[in-house]
């Protein structure tokens, strides 16, 4: 349980740390390591070098405005979770969060990180898919902006590449017509979960339904959203478009078996917890839109 | 620039060593450590602090957490170099100078909040950073708080007791006696 040896450096501007990783295709960005690490100790992965970002300056941020929520590399779970204006701006990141690891995990993980590990049963890469946000990638070539639809590729994939490190996310701000809300469930509390499920349901201004997404972690081997709008289209809630919605999503999901759960029981949760959070979302929208009202 | 740089090569293995300070309990001590030294063993192996335990490895049970500029963290979870500079507190550093039991180590005495006391240094880091955040907690609430911390032999129920009795052992004495004041 100690990691293979690594030439370790750490830092002190942005560019040199895109140089070093420019340098060594097989070199890996450490800033939280709440992932990272379990994976070198356990050796499943052994890089031959670790580019320490947590000594570059101006990465730390959570900055917030109408238009979304941008957190930068070096911004702590417990940070993002902390910050009052991006809850307010876009509650399913703090909802979501709030599911992540343990508050000591949060302490020292990072959003960012968690976003480009690309674990498929991690609770931000659906939520950064679902809400269409994207991510800031720098190399020594310059910077470019990879949209969350193209981000994902496979399991622990992405389309980063090696050389470069994701410097910011950018969540977009919750519409004033819209709800949302997320749920899981794990076999302990903080574990990773057996199906998670986030969702954004909008509403017109009489209260007719005329959008239903939900997002699926844990589920297949990439975080999967999907329209389920077409449940919903007499623009009301009830319990049978709920088992409409449910049957929609259980046909474009593939549920897996793993030594976690059976295929059966997770195409169980992913039916119970499509009908609790797409209500839960509904509920949020009301009472959004009456809060206004 | 780059700051930690190695500085030698260990003539066995012929890795790259790093000059390292680390700020322990207010003691400043130097280090020289391969880059894959976890921080928990350079407590343990390199400073001789064995109070900090290391029980999964890979950060699931929380008995090696310690305090990094006062916030919980996993020290199986960090490599020691990327902690160079920070103030850190290990379980060693909870008691007050003269030996006497801080408030969380008190109320796992008088509530019998252990048994083994192996997973006890990381509860008590976790609770003394938690009681800071929040010094009145419910009984929920000091569930939620040792929720990342697995214990073996309690059952939980006497560590629950435990962080409401130091929350009320914090309230009954505010503050440390400064040194040399009388307590």
């Amino acid at each position: 349980m100690k990691p293979a040896p690594f030439s370790y450096s750490r830092p002190t501007t942005l560019d040199e740390a895109l140089a070093s990783l420019a340098a060594d295709p097989d070199a890996k960005v450490l800033a939280g390591g709440q992932s990272l690490v379990p994976l070198l100790s356990m050796r499943l992965a052994a890089p031959s070098a670790l580019v320490d970002i947590n000594a570059v300056p101006d990465l730390d941020h959570v900055r917030t405005d109408e238009k979304g929520v941008r957190v930068g590399a070096l911004a702590r779970h417990a940070a993002v979770l902390a910050d009052p204006e991006a809850r307010r701006v876009q509650p399913l990141v703090s909802l979501a969060l709030q599911r992540v690891a343990h508050p000591t995990i949060r302490n020292r993980g990072t959003t960012v990180g968690s976003l480009v590990h690309a674990d498929a049963s991690a609770e931000m890469p659906v939520v950064l898919v679902l809400l269409g946000g994207s991510i800031t990638a720098a190399s020594v070539a310059g910077t470019r902006t990879i949209e969350a639809a193209d981000l994902y590729v496979g399991p622990l994939e992405s389309t980063l590449r090696h050389d470069e490190i994701a410097t910011e996310a950018f969540f977009p701000a919750l519409p004033g017509d819209a709800g949302v809300a997320f749920d899981e469930i794990a076999r302990r509390h903080g574990d990773y979960a057996l199906c998670g499920v986030a969702a954004v349901v909008r509403a017109d201004e009489a209260g007719s339904i005329t959008s239903v997404r939900a997002g699926y972690l844990s589920v297949s081997d990439l975080p999967t959203v999907v329209d389920l709008s077409e449940a919903f289209a007499a623009g009301t809630l009830d319990d049978a478009s709920l088992d409409a919605a449910a049957d929609l999503a259980l046909a474009s999901l593939d549920p897996a078996a793993d030594i976690h759960a059976t295929a059966d029981y997770r195409a169980h949760l992913a039916r119970v917890l499509t009908k609790r959070v797409v209500r839960q979302a509904h509920d949020d929208c009301t009472a959004r839109r009456e809060g206004d009202a | 620039m780059s700051t930690d740089a190695p500085t030698q090569t260990d003539p066995d293995t012929g890795e790259d060593l790093h000059d390292v300070r680390l700020h322990v309990n207010g003691i400043v001590h130097q280090v020289r450590i391969p880059g894959r030294r976890l921080l928990s063993d350079a407590l343990r192996h390199d400073l001789g602090l064995t109070g900090t335990h290391v029980g999964c490895e890979h950060g699931v049970c929380g008995a090696c957490t310690v305090l990094l500029e006062g916030q919980p963290v996993r020290a199986c979870l960090m490599f020691a170099v990327s902690a160079a500079g920070q103030e850190l507190t290990t379980v060693e550093g909870l008691a007050a100078p003269d030996g006497r039991l801080g408030p969380v180590q008190q109320a796992f005495k008088e509530c019998h909040g252990l048994q083994c006391g192996f997973c006890t240094p990381g509860f008590l880091t976790t609770i003394t950073a938690g009681l800071r955040d929040n010094p009145d907690p419910t009984e929920d609430e000091a569930r939620e708080m040792i929720g990342g911390n697995l214990c073996r032999c309690t059952g939980y129920q006497n560590i629950v007791s435990a962080v409401c009795r130091a929350a009320e052992i914090a309230r009954l004495e505010p503050s440390e006696p400064l040194e040399g004041e009388q307590p």
